[in-house]
Protein backbone atom coordinates (compact mmCIF):
# COMPACT_ATOMS: atom_id res chain seq x y z
CA UNK A 1 0.00 0.00 0.00
CA UNK A 2 2.27 2.59 -1.13
CA UNK A 3 1.52 6.34 0.16
CA UNK A 4 0.30 8.57 -2.73
CA UNK A 5 2.15 11.43 -1.66
CA UNK A 6 5.45 13.23 -3.11
CA UNK A 7 7.59 11.61 -0.15
CA UNK A 8 7.47 8.04 -1.66
CA UNK A 9 7.09 8.89 -5.49
CA UNK A 10 9.78 9.49 -7.79
CA UNK A 11 12.88 7.46 -8.75
CA UNK A 12 15.61 9.54 -6.88
CA UNK A 13 16.94 7.77 -3.98
CA UNK A 14 17.33 9.59 -0.43
CA UNK A 15 20.58 10.32 1.68
CA UNK A 16 18.46 10.39 4.89
CA UNK A 17 20.76 10.56 7.90
CA UNK A 18 17.62 9.94 10.26
CA UNK A 19 14.77 7.76 10.31
CA UNK A 20 11.78 9.93 9.15
CA UNK A 21 8.95 10.08 12.38
CA UNK A 22 6.36 7.90 12.28
CA UNK A 23 4.01 8.80 9.53
CA UNK A 24 4.50 8.30 5.76
CA UNK A 25 5.60 12.30 5.15
CA UNK A 26 8.92 13.11 6.71
CA UNK A 27 6.79 16.40 8.32
CA UNK A 28 5.32 16.32 11.00
CA UNK A 29 1.62 14.91 10.98
CA UNK A 30 -0.50 17.76 11.59
CA UNK A 31 -4.14 16.87 13.12
CA UNK A 32 -5.60 19.02 10.77
CA UNK A 33 -4.71 17.29 7.91
CA UNK A 34 -7.39 17.04 5.65
CA UNK A 35 -6.07 15.00 2.87
CA UNK A 36 -8.08 11.76 2.36
CA UNK A 37 -6.59 8.49 2.24
CA UNK A 38 -2.89 8.04 3.39
CA UNK A 39 -1.13 10.91 5.32
CA UNK A 40 -4.20 11.00 7.72
CA UNK A 41 -3.85 10.30 11.31
CA UNK A 42 -6.57 9.45 13.26
CA UNK A 43 -6.28 12.03 16.02
CA UNK A 44 -9.75 14.12 14.64
CA UNK A 45 -11.24 10.61 16.01
CA UNK A 46 -12.99 9.68 12.65
CA UNK A 47 -11.13 6.17 12.31
CA UNK A 48 -12.93 5.30 16.05
CA UNK A 49 -15.19 2.30 16.18
CA UNK A 50 -18.10 3.80 15.84
CA UNK A 51 -16.72 5.60 12.01
CA UNK A 52 -14.99 1.92 11.25
CA UNK A 53 -18.04 0.16 12.03
CA UNK A 54 -19.71 2.66 9.46
CA UNK A 55 -17.34 1.93 6.78
CA UNK A 56 -18.46 -2.14 7.12
CA UNK A 57 -22.26 -1.73 7.99
CA UNK A 58 -23.23 -1.82 4.70
CA UNK A 59 -20.96 -4.31 2.99
CA UNK A 60 -24.06 -6.56 1.38
CA UNK A 61 -23.72 -10.82 2.02
CA UNK A 62 -22.46 -12.46 -1.08
CA UNK A 63 -25.99 -14.29 -1.17
CA UNK A 64 -28.58 -12.29 0.16
CA UNK A 65 -29.90 -9.06 -0.87
CA UNK A 66 -28.91 -7.61 2.80
CA UNK A 67 -26.56 -5.76 4.46
CA UNK A 68 -24.11 -7.68 6.68
CA UNK A 69 -25.55 -5.18 9.53
CA UNK A 70 -29.25 -5.90 8.62
CA UNK A 71 -27.86 -9.91 8.74
CA UNK A 72 -26.05 -9.14 11.88
CA UNK A 73 -23.15 -10.88 10.54
CA UNK A 74 -21.44 -7.02 11.73
CA UNK A 75 -22.48 -5.03 15.01
CA UNK A 76 -20.56 -1.80 16.67
CA UNK A 77 -19.63 -3.89 19.45
CA UNK A 78 -17.64 -6.55 17.74
CA UNK A 79 -15.91 -2.89 16.09
CA UNK A 80 -12.53 -2.59 18.82
CA UNK A 81 -9.68 0.16 17.77
CA UNK A 82 -6.87 0.36 20.20
CA UNK A 83 -4.18 2.73 20.16
CA UNK A 84 -5.52 4.71 17.37
CA UNK A 85 -4.20 2.78 14.21
CA UNK A 86 -5.11 -0.90 15.06
CA UNK A 87 -8.50 -2.52 14.43
CA UNK A 88 -10.20 -5.54 15.28
CA UNK A 89 -13.64 -6.60 14.07
CA UNK A 90 -15.52 -9.48 14.51
CA UNK A 91 -18.23 -10.70 12.32
CA UNK A 92 -20.46 -13.41 12.91
CA UNK A 93 -21.62 -16.07 9.94
CA UNK A 94 -25.32 -16.25 9.97
CA UNK A 95 -24.81 -19.93 10.69
CA UNK A 96 -22.54 -22.09 11.85
CA UNK A 97 -21.69 -24.16 8.31
CA UNK A 98 -22.25 -20.96 6.53
CA UNK A 99 -19.82 -21.17 3.24
CA UNK A 100 -19.42 -17.72 2.47
CA UNK A 101 -17.93 -16.89 5.67
CA UNK A 102 -14.22 -16.63 4.23
CA UNK A 103 -15.29 -14.88 1.89
CA UNK A 104 -17.35 -11.77 4.47
CA UNK A 105 -14.73 -11.78 6.01
CA UNK A 106 -12.27 -10.64 2.93
CA UNK A 107 -15.10 -8.00 2.00
CA UNK A 108 -14.54 -6.86 5.45
CA UNK A 109 -10.94 -6.83 5.06
CA UNK A 110 -10.48 -5.00 1.58
CA UNK A 111 -13.27 -2.38 2.35
CA UNK A 112 -10.63 -1.45 5.52
CA UNK A 113 -7.96 -1.55 3.29
CA UNK A 114 -9.52 0.72 0.81
CA UNK A 115 -10.64 3.11 3.04
CA UNK A 116 -8.43 3.42 6.21
CA UNK A 117 -4.79 4.97 6.48
CA UNK A 118 -2.12 2.75 5.19
CA UNK A 119 -0.74 2.34 8.66
CA UNK A 120 -3.68 1.26 10.07
CA UNK A 121 -3.19 -2.57 11.38
CA UNK A 122 -6.66 -4.53 10.43
CA UNK A 123 -7.87 -7.90 11.80
CA UNK A 124 -10.83 -9.41 10.85
CA UNK A 125 -11.79 -12.83 12.49
CA UNK A 126 -14.82 -14.82 12.91
CA UNK A 127 -16.94 -13.92 16.33
CA UNK A 128 -15.74 -16.88 18.79
CA UNK A 129 -17.75 -20.35 18.72
CA UNK A 130 -19.73 -18.87 15.78
CA UNK A 131 -18.30 -21.18 13.02
CA UNK A 132 -17.37 -24.93 12.64
CA UNK A 133 -14.17 -23.34 10.63
CA UNK A 134 -13.67 -20.62 12.92
CA UNK A 135 -9.53 -21.30 13.24
CA UNK A 136 -8.64 -21.97 9.17
CA UNK A 137 -10.61 -18.96 8.62
CA UNK A 138 -8.87 -16.73 10.74
CA UNK A 139 -5.65 -17.75 9.89
CA UNK A 140 -6.37 -17.39 6.21
CA UNK A 141 -7.84 -14.23 6.82
CA UNK A 142 -4.90 -13.32 8.39
CA UNK A 143 -2.09 -14.10 6.28
CA UNK A 144 -2.01 -10.65 4.33
CA UNK A 145 0.17 -12.43 1.82
CA UNK A 146 -2.73 -14.70 0.76
CA UNK A 147 -5.30 -12.39 1.13
CA UNK A 148 -2.78 -10.08 -1.29
CA UNK A 149 -2.82 -13.12 -3.97
CA UNK A 150 -6.81 -14.33 -3.69
CA UNK A 151 -7.28 -10.34 -4.60
CA UNK A 152 -5.13 -10.86 -7.74
CA UNK A 153 -7.76 -13.41 -9.08
CA UNK A 154 -10.38 -11.40 -10.96
CA UNK A 155 -13.53 -13.70 -10.47
CA UNK A 156 -13.31 -13.50 -6.60
CA UNK A 157 -12.53 -9.65 -7.12
CA UNK A 158 -15.82 -9.41 -8.86
CA UNK A 159 -17.88 -11.03 -6.11
CA UNK A 160 -16.22 -8.73 -3.22
CA UNK A 161 -16.54 -5.71 -5.48
CA UNK A 162 -20.47 -6.89 -5.55
CA UNK A 163 -20.51 -7.14 -1.94
CA UNK A 164 -18.99 -3.60 -1.54
CA UNK A 165 -21.69 -2.33 -4.09
CA UNK A 166 -24.25 -0.54 -1.92
CA UNK A 167 -27.13 0.46 -3.34
CA UNK A 168 -29.51 2.78 -1.71
CA UNK A 169 -32.75 1.14 -3.48
CA UNK A 170 -33.70 -1.19 -1.05
CA UNK A 171 -35.59 -3.13 -3.79
CA UNK A 172 -32.14 -3.84 -5.51
CA UNK A 173 -31.70 -6.18 -7.86
CA UNK A 174 -28.66 -8.47 -7.23
CA UNK A 175 -27.22 -11.20 -9.25
CA UNK A 176 -26.42 -14.11 -7.56
CA UNK A 177 -22.08 -14.43 -7.61
CA UNK A 178 -20.67 -16.37 -10.28
CA UNK A 179 -19.09 -19.63 -9.20
CA UNK A 180 -15.69 -18.70 -8.78
CA UNK A 181 -14.84 -22.27 -7.59
CA UNK A 182 -12.06 -22.72 -5.55
CA UNK A 183 -10.62 -19.02 -5.96
CA UNK A 184 -7.15 -18.32 -5.40
CA UNK A 185 -5.58 -18.29 -2.15
CA UNK A 186 -8.42 -17.88 -0.84
CA UNK A 187 -11.25 -20.40 -1.12
CA UNK A 188 -15.24 -19.65 -0.42
CA UNK A 189 -16.13 -22.80 0.67
CA UNK A 190 -14.69 -24.28 4.01
CA UNK A 191 -13.29 -27.51 2.23
CA UNK A 192 -10.23 -26.00 1.58
CA UNK A 193 -9.51 -25.81 5.61
CA UNK A 194 -6.25 -25.84 7.39
CA UNK A 195 -5.45 -29.26 8.61
CA UNK B 1 22.95 -1.59 23.72
CA UNK B 2 22.94 -1.51 20.22
CA UNK B 3 21.88 1.31 18.21
CA UNK B 4 20.00 0.65 14.09
CA UNK B 5 20.80 4.01 12.59
CA UNK B 6 19.10 4.55 9.57
CA UNK B 7 21.42 5.44 6.68
CA UNK B 8 19.55 5.37 3.17
CA UNK B 9 15.70 5.28 2.33
CA UNK B 10 15.55 3.93 -1.15
CA UNK B 11 12.25 5.04 -3.36
CA UNK B 12 11.11 4.03 -6.22
CA UNK B 13 8.77 0.73 -5.81
CA UNK B 14 5.22 1.36 -6.75
CA UNK B 15 3.17 -0.62 -3.93
CA UNK B 16 4.44 -3.04 -1.37
CA UNK B 17 8.08 -4.31 -1.31
CA UNK B 18 7.93 -7.85 -0.56
CA UNK B 19 11.89 -8.46 -0.80
CA UNK B 20 15.47 -7.88 -0.85
CA UNK B 21 18.55 -9.95 -1.39
CA UNK B 22 22.35 -8.96 -1.22
CA UNK B 23 24.69 -9.92 -4.03
CA UNK B 24 27.07 -12.16 -2.54
CA UNK B 25 30.34 -9.53 -2.85
CA UNK B 26 27.90 -7.12 -0.74
CA UNK B 27 28.03 -4.10 -3.82
CA UNK B 28 24.30 -4.36 -4.82
CA UNK B 29 20.86 -5.18 -3.27
CA UNK B 30 18.09 -6.75 -5.56
CA UNK B 31 14.45 -5.71 -4.37
CA UNK B 32 10.55 -6.84 -5.66
CA UNK B 33 7.57 -6.52 -4.74
CA UNK B 34 3.62 -5.81 -5.84
CA UNK B 35 4.52 -3.50 -8.61
CA UNK B 36 5.99 -6.76 -10.58
CA UNK B 37 9.36 -5.28 -10.78
CA UNK B 38 13.02 -5.86 -9.63
CA UNK B 39 15.39 -3.19 -9.05
CA UNK B 40 19.04 -3.50 -8.53
CA UNK B 41 20.10 -0.85 -5.94
CA UNK B 42 24.20 0.27 -6.22
CA UNK B 43 26.66 2.52 -4.70
CA UNK B 44 27.54 5.41 -6.56
CA UNK B 45 29.56 8.22 -4.45
CA UNK B 46 27.83 8.15 -0.68
CA UNK B 47 24.20 7.73 -2.70
CA UNK B 48 22.73 4.93 -3.62
CA UNK B 49 20.91 4.46 -6.60
CA UNK B 50 18.72 2.30 -8.66
CA UNK B 51 21.02 1.25 -11.14
CA UNK B 52 18.38 -1.67 -13.62
CA UNK B 53 14.77 -1.91 -13.01
CA UNK B 54 13.35 -4.93 -14.32
CA UNK B 55 9.55 -4.71 -15.00
CA UNK B 56 9.12 -7.47 -17.99
CA UNK B 57 10.03 -10.85 -16.03
CA UNK B 58 6.68 -11.78 -14.24
CA UNK B 59 2.81 -11.14 -15.08
CA UNK B 60 1.82 -10.77 -11.28
CA UNK B 61 3.53 -9.91 -7.90
CA UNK B 62 7.23 -10.59 -7.91
CA UNK B 63 7.43 -11.74 -3.83
CA UNK B 64 11.47 -12.79 -3.58
CA UNK B 65 14.55 -12.71 -5.41
CA UNK B 66 17.75 -14.54 -4.82
CA UNK B 67 21.28 -14.37 -5.72
CA UNK B 68 23.36 -17.43 -6.83
CA UNK B 69 26.66 -18.20 -4.77
CA UNK B 70 28.73 -17.24 -7.54
CA UNK B 71 27.29 -13.82 -7.77
CA UNK B 72 26.11 -14.31 -11.49
CA UNK B 73 22.40 -14.95 -11.57
CA UNK B 74 19.43 -13.86 -9.65
CA UNK B 75 16.51 -15.38 -9.20
CA UNK B 76 13.51 -13.91 -8.72
CA UNK B 77 9.55 -15.73 -7.93
CA UNK B 78 6.78 -14.72 -8.69
CA UNK B 79 2.74 -14.94 -7.79
CA UNK B 80 2.60 -15.52 -11.46
CA UNK B 81 3.74 -19.34 -11.33
CA UNK B 82 7.24 -18.90 -12.46
CA UNK B 83 10.66 -18.46 -11.22
CA UNK B 84 12.64 -16.67 -13.53
CA UNK B 85 16.91 -16.73 -13.25
CA UNK B 86 18.55 -13.59 -14.71
CA UNK B 87 21.92 -12.90 -15.92
CA UNK B 88 23.78 -9.79 -16.16
CA UNK B 89 25.90 -9.63 -19.65
CA UNK B 90 27.22 -6.58 -21.76
CA UNK B 91 25.81 -4.22 -19.41
CA UNK B 92 22.36 -5.15 -18.69
CA UNK B 93 20.03 -8.48 -16.84
CA UNK B 94 18.58 -11.01 -19.53
CA UNK B 95 16.18 -13.76 -18.41
CA UNK B 96 17.89 -16.77 -19.30
CA UNK B 97 15.49 -19.05 -18.20
CA UNK B 98 11.76 -19.29 -17.10
CA UNK B 99 10.82 -22.35 -14.80
CA UNK B 100 7.47 -23.39 -14.68
CA UNK B 101 5.86 -26.42 -12.89
CA UNK B 102 4.25 -24.81 -9.46
CA UNK B 103 0.20 -24.55 -9.76
CA UNK B 104 -0.15 -20.91 -8.61
CA UNK B 105 1.80 -18.33 -6.59
CA UNK B 106 5.95 -18.97 -6.35
CA UNK B 107 6.88 -17.86 -2.92
CA UNK B 108 10.87 -18.44 -2.34
CA UNK B 109 13.77 -19.35 -4.52
CA UNK B 110 17.68 -20.50 -3.47
CA UNK B 111 20.26 -21.96 -5.06
CA UNK B 112 22.73 -24.49 -3.05
CA UNK B 113 25.92 -22.95 -1.52
CA UNK B 114 27.54 -25.73 -4.23
CA UNK B 115 25.60 -24.27 -7.21
CA UNK B 116 24.83 -27.54 -7.74
CA UNK B 117 21.15 -27.30 -6.94
CA UNK B 118 18.35 -25.21 -6.95
CA UNK B 119 14.87 -24.77 -4.76
CA UNK B 120 11.78 -23.57 -5.38
CA UNK B 121 8.18 -23.53 -3.10
CA UNK B 122 5.12 -22.13 -3.16
CA UNK B 123 1.63 -21.98 -2.43
CA UNK B 124 0.19 -25.44 -4.56
CA UNK B 125 2.65 -27.01 -1.10
CA UNK B 126 5.22 -27.83 -2.99
CA UNK B 127 9.38 -28.03 -2.95
CA UNK B 128 11.22 -28.03 -5.90
CA UNK B 129 14.61 -28.96 -6.52
CA UNK B 130 16.17 -28.33 -9.81
CA UNK B 131 19.36 -29.75 -10.90
CA UNK B 132 21.90 -26.93 -12.42
CA UNK B 133 23.66 -28.07 -15.16
CA UNK B 134 27.34 -26.83 -17.07
CA UNK B 135 25.45 -25.12 -19.67
CA UNK B 136 22.62 -23.56 -17.58
CA UNK B 137 19.92 -26.51 -17.72
CA UNK B 138 17.61 -26.39 -15.38
CA UNK B 139 16.46 -30.21 -14.44
CA UNK B 140 14.00 -31.19 -12.03
CA UNK B 141 15.28 -33.47 -9.86
CA UNK B 142 12.49 -33.90 -7.30
CA UNK B 143 8.84 -32.66 -6.71
CA UNK B 144 7.97 -33.01 -3.12
CA UNK B 145 4.97 -32.88 -1.64
CA UNK B 146 5.68 -32.79 2.40
CA UNK B 147 3.92 -30.36 3.53
CA UNK B 148 0.44 -30.22 4.24
CA UNK B 149 -0.17 -26.18 3.40
CA UNK B 150 1.59 -23.54 1.50
CA UNK B 151 5.46 -23.24 1.50
CA UNK B 152 6.45 -19.66 2.45
CA UNK B 153 10.63 -20.03 1.99
CA UNK B 154 13.25 -22.10 1.14
CA UNK B 155 16.98 -22.05 1.96
CA UNK B 156 20.14 -24.45 2.06
CA UNK B 157 22.09 -25.22 4.61
CA UNK B 158 25.60 -23.87 4.17
CA UNK B 159 28.15 -26.00 3.51
CA UNK B 160 25.79 -29.26 2.75
CA UNK B 161 23.36 -29.49 0.02
CA UNK B 162 20.34 -29.88 2.66
CA UNK B 163 17.30 -27.61 1.55
CA UNK B 164 15.01 -26.58 4.87
CA UNK B 165 11.77 -25.19 3.77
CA UNK B 166 8.96 -23.97 6.53
CA UNK B 167 5.16 -23.28 6.14
CA UNK B 168 1.84 -22.36 6.64
CA UNK B 169 1.06 -25.80 8.27
CA UNK B 170 3.48 -24.39 11.35
CA UNK B 171 6.96 -26.90 10.45
CA UNK B 172 9.91 -26.20 8.87
CA UNK B 173 11.18 -29.51 7.30
CA UNK B 174 14.89 -30.24 5.93
CA UNK B 175 15.80 -32.48 2.64
CA UNK B 176 18.37 -34.34 1.77
CA UNK B 177 19.58 -36.44 -1.50
CA UNK B 178 19.82 -40.34 -1.04
CA UNK B 179 20.67 -41.88 -3.66
CA UNK B 180 18.85 -40.46 -6.77
CA UNK B 181 15.63 -39.58 -4.70
CA UNK B 182 15.50 -36.47 -1.99
CA UNK B 183 13.69 -37.56 0.82
CA UNK B 184 12.74 -35.78 3.78
CA UNK B 185 15.29 -35.58 6.86
CA UNK B 186 14.11 -33.84 9.26
CA UNK B 187 10.54 -32.23 10.51
CA UNK B 188 10.98 -29.63 13.12
CA UNK B 189 7.73 -28.54 15.19
CA UNK B 190 7.27 -26.45 17.69
CA UNK B 191 5.65 -23.09 16.39
CA UNK B 192 2.46 -22.79 16.69
CA UNK B 193 1.47 -20.95 13.87
CA UNK B 194 2.77 -20.45 9.99
CA UNK B 195 6.37 -20.41 9.60
CA UNK B 196 7.51 -17.06 7.74
CA UNK B 197 11.14 -17.78 7.07
CA UNK B 198 14.46 -19.35 8.43
CA UNK B 199 17.85 -18.30 8.38
CA UNK B 200 20.94 -20.31 8.70
CA UNK B 201 24.31 -18.82 10.91
CA UNK B 202 27.24 -18.84 8.95
CA UNK B 203 28.56 -21.71 9.57
CA UNK B 204 25.50 -23.51 8.62
CA UNK B 205 25.04 -25.63 12.79
CA UNK B 206 22.17 -23.02 13.34
CA UNK B 207 18.62 -22.08 11.98
CA UNK B 208 17.14 -19.59 13.38
CA UNK B 209 13.11 -18.99 12.48
CA UNK B 210 10.71 -16.45 12.66
CA UNK B 211 6.61 -17.33 12.63
CA UNK B 212 3.17 -15.70 12.84
CA UNK B 213 3.04 -16.94 16.73
CA UNK B 214 4.91 -14.31 17.50
CA UNK B 215 8.11 -15.78 18.74
CA UNK B 216 11.47 -16.37 16.99
CA UNK B 217 13.08 -20.13 17.38
CA UNK B 218 16.87 -20.72 17.71
CA UNK B 219 17.84 -24.42 16.32
CA UNK B 220 20.81 -26.71 17.08
CA UNK B 221 22.45 -29.57 14.83
CA UNK B 222 23.64 -32.24 16.82
CA UNK B 223 25.28 -34.50 14.54
CA UNK B 224 25.94 -38.65 14.51
CA UNK B 225 28.17 -39.07 17.76
CA UNK B 226 27.17 -35.44 19.58
CA UNK B 227 28.44 -35.51 22.70
CA UNK B 228 25.13 -34.24 24.62
CA UNK B 229 23.43 -37.33 23.69
CA UNK B 230 21.05 -36.06 20.98
CA UNK B 231 20.06 -39.48 19.33
CA UNK B 232 20.62 -39.18 15.58
CA UNK B 233 18.28 -42.07 14.00
CA UNK B 234 19.48 -43.44 10.61
CA UNK B 235 22.91 -41.59 11.07
CA UNK B 236 21.35 -38.28 9.97
CA UNK B 237 22.08 -35.08 12.40
CA UNK B 238 19.07 -33.86 14.20
CA UNK B 239 17.96 -30.52 15.18
CA UNK B 240 16.55 -29.16 18.42
CA UNK B 241 14.94 -26.17 19.15
CA UNK B 242 17.68 -24.78 22.19
CA UNK B 243 15.75 -21.62 22.41
CA UNK B 244 12.87 -19.35 21.89
CA UNK B 245 12.42 -15.92 22.03
CA UNK B 246 9.00 -14.73 22.76
CA UNK B 247 7.60 -11.08 24.35
CA UNK B 248 9.31 -9.28 21.86
CA UNK B 249 7.32 -8.97 18.69
CA UNK B 250 3.76 -8.28 19.11
CA UNK B 251 2.87 -8.70 15.63
CA UNK B 252 3.55 -11.43 12.70
CA UNK B 253 7.49 -11.81 12.37
CA UNK B 254 7.66 -11.76 8.58
CA UNK B 255 11.55 -12.21 7.92
CA UNK B 256 14.34 -13.12 9.97
CA UNK B 257 18.41 -12.45 8.82
CA UNK B 258 21.91 -13.88 10.29
CA UNK B 259 24.79 -12.37 10.01
CA UNK B 260 27.37 -14.61 8.56
CA UNK B 261 30.28 -11.74 9.88
CA UNK B 262 28.75 -10.88 13.53
CA UNK B 263 26.11 -13.35 14.18
CA UNK B 264 23.63 -11.02 14.95
CA UNK B 265 19.63 -11.52 13.98
CA UNK B 266 18.06 -8.99 12.72
CA UNK B 267 14.22 -9.55 12.17
CA UNK B 268 11.07 -8.27 10.43
CA UNK B 269 7.81 -7.39 11.88
CA UNK B 270 4.61 -6.42 11.70
CA UNK B 271 4.65 -3.77 14.11
CA UNK B 272 7.11 -1.67 11.17
CA UNK B 273 9.80 -2.40 13.35
CA UNK B 274 13.47 -4.05 12.87
CA UNK B 275 15.06 -5.63 15.58
CA UNK B 276 18.41 -6.86 16.36
CA UNK B 277 19.49 -9.87 18.82
CA UNK B 278 22.87 -11.00 19.96
CA UNK B 279 23.88 -14.10 21.81
CA UNK B 280 24.41 -12.75 25.25
CA UNK B 281 28.17 -13.53 26.27
CA UNK B 282 27.75 -16.23 29.04
CA UNK B 283 25.54 -18.03 26.87
CA UNK B 284 25.50 -21.78 26.94
CA UNK B 285 26.10 -23.78 24.01
CA UNK B 286 23.19 -25.75 24.23
CA UNK B 287 20.91 -23.43 25.92
CA UNK B 288 21.52 -20.05 24.54
CA UNK B 289 20.55 -17.25 25.04
CA UNK B 290 19.70 -14.17 22.97
CA UNK B 291 19.50 -10.35 23.92
CA UNK B 292 17.89 -7.91 21.84
CA UNK B 293 20.26 -5.36 20.74
CA UNK B 294 18.50 -3.06 19.48
CA UNK B 295 15.20 -1.91 17.58
CA UNK B 296 13.76 1.07 15.50
CA UNK B 297 10.97 2.17 14.61
CA UNK B 298 12.16 0.61 10.57
CA UNK B 299 9.07 2.03 8.81
CA UNK B 300 5.53 3.30 8.35
CA UNK B 301 4.19 0.04 7.93
CA UNK B 302 5.44 -3.36 7.93
CA UNK B 303 8.72 -4.67 7.15
CA UNK B 304 8.46 -7.63 5.19
CA UNK B 305 12.13 -8.47 4.71
CA UNK B 306 15.54 -7.65 6.11
CA UNK B 307 18.83 -9.15 5.02
CA UNK B 308 22.41 -8.06 6.48
CA UNK B 309 24.99 -7.64 4.28
CA UNK B 310 27.21 -10.54 3.60
CA UNK B 311 30.78 -7.82 3.51
CA UNK B 312 30.11 -5.01 5.05
CA UNK B 313 29.75 -5.53 9.13
CA UNK B 314 26.50 -4.09 10.53
CA UNK B 315 24.95 -3.21 6.85
CA UNK B 316 21.31 -4.29 6.79
CA UNK B 317 18.40 -3.65 4.37
CA UNK B 318 14.66 -3.87 4.82
CA UNK B 319 11.88 -3.83 2.69
CA UNK B 320 8.15 -2.54 3.35
CA UNK B 321 4.41 -2.63 2.67
CA UNK B 322 5.55 1.18 2.31
CA UNK B 323 6.90 0.84 -1.04
CA UNK B 324 10.74 1.81 0.24
CA UNK B 325 13.76 -0.17 0.63
CA UNK B 326 15.87 1.23 3.76
CA UNK B 327 19.66 0.56 4.97
CA UNK B 328 20.32 0.68 8.10
CA UNK B 329 24.06 0.61 10.11
CA UNK B 330 23.77 -1.67 12.96
CA UNK B 331 26.49 -0.45 15.78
Amino acid sequence: MSCACACASGPSTENSQEVPARGCCQDEIKPSATKSGCCQDNSDGKFDSKGIYELIRNIMDPEHPLTLEALNVVNEADVKVYNEREVMVLFTPTIPHCSMATMIGLAIRVRLLRTLPPTFKVTVRISPGTHVSEHPINKQLADKERVAAAMENRNLLAVIEQCLTFEEDSDVHYDKPASCGNPDGISATTSNSVS
Amino acid sequence: MGRLEGSHILHGHKGRVWNVAWHPEGHLLASCGEDKTIRIWGRDGQKWVCKTCLSDGHSRTIRSVSWSVCGKFLASASFDGTTSVWTYTKGDYDCIMSLEGHENEVKSSAWSHSGQYFATCGRDKTVWVWEVAEDNEYECAAVLFNHAQDVKKVAWQPGRDILASCSYDDSIKMFREDGTEWVQCANLTSHTSTVWSIAFNGSGDRMASSSDDLTVKIWQEYPPGNAQGIETPDNIPAWKCVCTLSGYHPRTVYDISWCPLSGRIATACGDDKIRVFQESPESDHDAPTFELDGAVDGHTQDVNAVAWNPKEVGLLASASDDGTVRLWCAK
